[in-house]
Formats: C-alpha cells, sequence, structure tokens
C-alpha cells in the first residue's frame, strides 16, 4: 500500500481560524474553522486587533480538534503548511508562528502557502483539475482573473484597480442597513428586486481584463442620498438588484473575455463571493452560450470562504515541487501571484 | 526539569535555556535588526542545539505573558502554547513586568517596572524579593498614566528601584516626582532577560488550560472600547463560533 501524504494545514489570514489535515491532496480528513462574525459585525468590519487576539485563543484548540477529526498523530504528518500572505499581518502572524512550531517541534517540512493559490486550490476537492486553466477569485479582499498554465504555475490577468467585489457588497450593505458580512442578504434582496437603476458598469467596454468597484459603490451611496434629501423612499431590493446586476455583468464579461484570450477546458470560481447566486446563475448562464465546453468549477459554500483544506490543496502542490521555508519564514501582508508580464 | 524560557514583550528579545535553576544557554538580542517573527525559532533552535537538546526535551516552556507589544506579545504566546500543546508539555506564563523586576535580584527595595504604552501611560507592576527569595506582588501590573503611578509610589513613601529600558528614559519625569526616592536600574540589568523568567516560571504553577491561555494585554482594543459605550457585553452570540 503506497505511504499517505499527509499535511497539516493553517490558515489565519483574516478573521477566521482554520487548521485542516488533507490526504494526497485531494481528501479532506478534517476542516476545523473558527469564525469570528459574530465578534466584528459589533464594529461593522473586521478590526484587525480584536481578529489578532481571537486567533490566538483559538489556536492549539484548532490544531487538537484538526488532528482528532483525522485521526492522525504528528508522526504519520507528511508536512506543515501555512498561509503566509496576502492578509492582515497580525492575523497571519498566529498561523505562520504556530505553523513553524509544529514543524520544528515534530521534524516536519514547512510549506509556505500564497491565500489566492489556496482559493484556487478550493476547486481541487471538487474534481481533479486539467491545466491550463482560469481562475476568477471573488473575495472581500481581492478580485482577480488568474491563469494557471500548470500545477501551481499562476500569473494574473486582471485585477482590481480599487475595491474588491466583495469590499463594495460591505460598503452598500451598511448604506442598506445590513449588517457585516453584507453579501448573503444582499444577494437574497436583489433576487426579490429589478435592476431599475442602471449603475456604471466600470471598464466593462475597456479593452484590458481590469475590474473597478468604488466608482460603482459611490454611484449606489450618491443615488440613497440624494433621494434621502428629497425625503424619497427607494425600493431596497430594487436598490440590491441594481448593484448587484452592475457587478455580476462586470465579472462575467471580463471573463468571457479572459476566456476569448486563454483557451482553457475550466473555469474555477473561487473566494467568499463564489458563494454569491446572482454571480454562478449569470456566469454559467453566458458560459453556456459562449463557452459551452468550459466546465465551471464552484467549490461548496464551506470551501469557497477562508478555510486550511484549501490551504493543504495547494501545498500538496508545492511539496512535489520542493518549495519549502526554513524557520525564519514571516507573515508577507502584501503578498501577490505574479502578474502575466512576470510569470 | 528543563525549561524553555521566551520573551518578546518588548523591542528586545531573549530566549534562554535552563536545567532546574542552572542557566544553560541564553541569547537577548536588543537592536532589533530583523522581525521577532523572523528570529524567535531560529535563536530558539540554535539554543537547543546548542544545549544537546531537542524540542521534546523540554518538560516546561515558560513565557513572558504580558503586558507589552501586542504583537510581540503573540508571537512569544503562539510559541509556547505551541510547543506546551502539541508535545504535551506545561505552559507557565509569567508576568513580564515581573519578568524586569527580577532583573534586579540583589535589593530588598520595592522595584517597579515600566513599560512604555504611549500617550503619557505606561504599564507598571511593583514587586519585592522575600526573605526566602520569593519575588513578591507589591503593585499588580496595571495600564495607567504614569503621573499617577508615581503619585501611588510617593505615597507609600520608600525608596523604589525602576527597571525596563523604557523606565531610564523616564528618568526625569520620575525624578521629579519622587526626588532621592527613586533609584535606577543599571541599562544591562534593566534588560528583559529570559534566565530570570525562567527563573520565576521554574517555582510557578502551569496553566490548567493550554487552548485558553492568551496574552495578558492589560488594556481592550479601542474598536472594543468605543462600542462598549454605547452596548453591553451581556447575553450576545458567542463571539467565535466553529463552524
Amino acid at each position: 500500500m503506497a505511504e499517505r501524504e499527509l499535511i497539516l494545514a493553517f490558515e489565519s489570514s483574516c478573521d477566521e481560524t482554520s487548521v485542516a489535515v488533507i490526504e494526497n491532496g485531494e481528501t479532506i480528513l478534517s476542516n476545523i474553522i473558527a469564525t469570528q462574525i459574530n465578534s466584528h459585525k459589533r464594529f461593522g468590519g473586521v478590526v484587525p486587533e480584536v481578529a489578532s487576539r481571537h486567533h490566538v485563543e483559538q489556536i492549539t484548540e484548532c490544531i487538537d480538534l484538526a488532528m482528532a477529526e483525522a485521526e492522525v498523530t504528528f508522526d504519520e504528518l507528511t508536512a506543515v503548511a501555512v498561509t503566509y500572505g496576502p492578509g492582515l499581518v497580525g492575523s497571519l502572524l498566529i498561523g505562520v508562528t504556530a505553523a513553524k512550531v509544529v514543524a520544528f517541534a515534530h521534524h516536519l517540512p514547512l510549506i509556505p502557502v500564497n491565500h489566492l493559490a489556496g482559493h484556487i486550490y478550493a476547486a481541487r476537492f471538487v474534481k481533479p483539475l486539467v491545466y491550463p486553466l482560469l481562475a476568477l477569485v471573488v473575495s472581500g479582499g481581492h478580485t482577480e482573473l488568474v491563469t494557471v498554465s500548470a500545477p501551481g504555475e499562476f500569473a494574473i490577468i486582471g485585477d482590481t484597480r480599487d475595491d474588491a467585489a466583495g469590499e463594495a457588497y460591505d460598503k452598500i450593505g451598511r448604506v442598506l442597513g445590513i449588517s457585516y458580512p453584507a453579501g448573503k442578504q444582499v444577494d437574497a434582496m436583489a433576487h426579490q428586486g429589478k435592476d431599475t437603476f442602471d449603475f456604471p458598469r466600470a471598464m466593462d467596454q475597456e479593452d484590458n481584463l481590469d475590474f473597478s468597484f468604488s466608482g460603482l459603490k459611490s454611484a449606489f451611496i450618491n443615488t440613497v442620498h440624494h433621494a434621502d434629501q428629497l425625503g424619497q423612499t427607494l425600493d431596497k431590493n430594487d436598490l440590491a438588484a441594481s448593484f448587484q446586476a452592475a457587478v455580476t455583468d462586470v465579472l462575467t464579461h471580463k471573463t468571457i473575455k479572459a476566456l476569448q484570450q486563454y483557451p482553457v477546458q475550466q473555469l474555477i470560481v473561487a473566494g467568499g463571493v463564489a458563494a454569491n447566486q446572482g454571480l454562478k446563475e449569470k456566469l454559467t448562464a453566458a458560459l453556456a452560450e459562449a463557452f459551452p465546453n468550459v466546465d465551471v468549477i464552484v467549490p461548496p459554500l464551506r470551501l469557497t470562504g477562508d478555510n486550511a483544506a484549501m490551504i493543504g490543496a495547494a501545498a500538496h502542490i508545492e511539496l512535489a515541487k520542493g518549495h519549502f521555508a526554513d524557520a525564519t519564514l514571516n507573515a508577507v501582508p502584501g503578498l501577490d501571484l505574479p502578474q502575466a508580464s512576470e510569470a | 526539569m528543563k525549561l524553555l524560557a521566551l520573551d518578546t514583550s518588548e523591542q528586545a528579545m531573549s530566549v534562554a535555556v535552563m536545567e532546574d535553576a542552572t542557566l544553560l544557554a541564553e541569547t537577548t538580542l536588543n537592536r532589533r535588526m530583523k522581525d521577532h517573527s523572523e528570529q524567535l525559532l531560529p535563536t530558539i533552535e540554535s539554543l537547543l542545539a546548542a544545549s544537546g537538546l531537542g524540542a521534546d526535551d523540554i518538560d516546561r516552556f515558560v513565557v513572558a505573558a504580558g503586558p507589552g507589544s501586542y504583537t510581540g506579545l503573540r508571537i512569544a504566546v503562539t510559541t509556547a502554547k505551541t510547543f506546551a500543546s502539541t508535545l504535551h508539555k506545561e505552559l507557565v506564563g509569567v508576568s513580564s513586568l515581573a519578568a524586569l523586576a527580577a532583573g534586579e535580584r540583589h535589593t530588598s527595595e520595592l522595584i517597579v517596572a515600566l513599560m512604555d504604552a504611549r500617550r503619557g501611560n505606561v504599564f507598571a507592576g511593583g514587586y519585592q524579593w522575600t526573605d526566602d527569595g520569593r519575588l513578591k506582588t507589591v503593585i499588580a501590573d496595571r495600564h495607567l498614566a504614569l503621573t499617577e503611578v508615581l503619585a501611588q509610589i510617593a505615597a507609600l513613601g520608600q525608596l523604589t528601584v525602576f527597571t525596563g529600558p523604557d523606565a531610564l528614559s523616564m528618568r526625569e519625569t520620575i525624578v521629579e516626582q519622587l526626588g532621592s526616592l527613586a533609584r535606577f536600574a543599571d541599562p544591562v540589568s534593566a534588560l528583559p532577560r529570559a534566565s530570570r523568567l525562567g527563573a520565576l516560571g521554574r517555582v510557578a504553577a502551569p496553566v490548567a488550560d493550554i487552548d485558553a491561555f492568551v496574552p495578558r494585554y492589560l488594556r481592550l482594543t479601542e474598536a472594543e472600547t468605543t462600542w462598549l459605550k454605547t452596548h453591553q457585553e451581556t447575553g450576545h452570540e458567542p463571539y467565535v463560533e466553529k463552524v
């Protein structure tokens, strides 16, 4: 019987403390996620110092639970993996510190993983990946189009110039009186309303694959404030539907444009906003027409948000390449994937 | 008993390996060339190697648990609790101010350890050696205005030794308020030394719940302080949930 490859993976880049055990890069033996959403709801968004404090109180318990649920011992592990960026530095440091100690104390190699690579490799738990492939990464911190030419070979071909898509959802959510994080509720409201406001689709007609959401956010806020001043009440569901239509139009159009330039068999939709029903519907419909042979992979809800299982899947690729870090590994909050021109 | 003591509460970093009361190896770095995150574990590795020990040989991990720089505290505490938890060893948290005070070993006077907490505030703790060699808490660690802590000490009316790297830079204010009652540690003794921390941790009780162990920040975050002005802390959903 072939020996099992077991990776203990850590993720703590924002407001989830997560530890997972992954077998052979494709099977989740455990994926413990401690979310701090109830804490940050108090402040209307993630407060970095509060997030860091929660991570310290959770980290070893998450390790215990992940090891126990996977029914493995430290002796059986092959390697330790950790998100070292991008993310909040104080949050990242907890996962990085704990992962380094486990690797040293239990004589295991340490694999540094880029958080965005993790989001993309969450798709590996749905089915085997076929290269080259294209990924649309959309979350509270990221909106990127990424090509993956071979295992672990990434190149950013499109990026947001300002706000991330998920960030725009949270900001307009606040205007609608929705508590953080707003994405799920805006999505639900959008399905009850109509696109009547015709908000701007920034950069939609431009030739590049980049995004911009700050103009849309401002147009939304101005529309609401202007109505407030006139004493008018706007239909919140229509507002949500109009906002979501603008976001998903641009995401869909740019993804189609990317597929025209980079022929692939698989499109991965990754990150927290991948759970958005409106995006899924529009993207699936557009692809069915324009690229019926492209397979769209949207990981299940639990794997689109931040979690350590996806870090373990990405680490499996890095392990095969022998990409290791030593005890000096530090958090890199501004870490990014390579730009297409650099790749 | 073999123990590893570590302190990254402030700018200086100190790590020591001890066997009972005997110091086997120690490193103190006071010129911060790298982040604590980059240099703490490599230092632990080299000190263990120099002591002929592996991590698994350590019976007890002693950490300076605060107060201090929030990020620094978290790095040492996360390191210590991850070692202790995954190797099934003991964990002891010691006040970072008590560890500083313990650097003044040969005095029977009141020792006050200070850390700059910015905007005129300090973290302060008052300690005194007993005849049987224990370090007794006289003023519990607290976060307050420097002028306020000096007023409390003035009220005691006794000779006081100030220690900690920040205390030396506050000398002028301290002398102004306390005059000849104030003494100062020399700059070398004023540095945190993990061997002193380890000596305190050797005789302290290990923590019962390693998972729940967190730094002693002695201060809420600004966001929480502001929120509490208009909200009640009771009856809420758990702030962190396993999902």
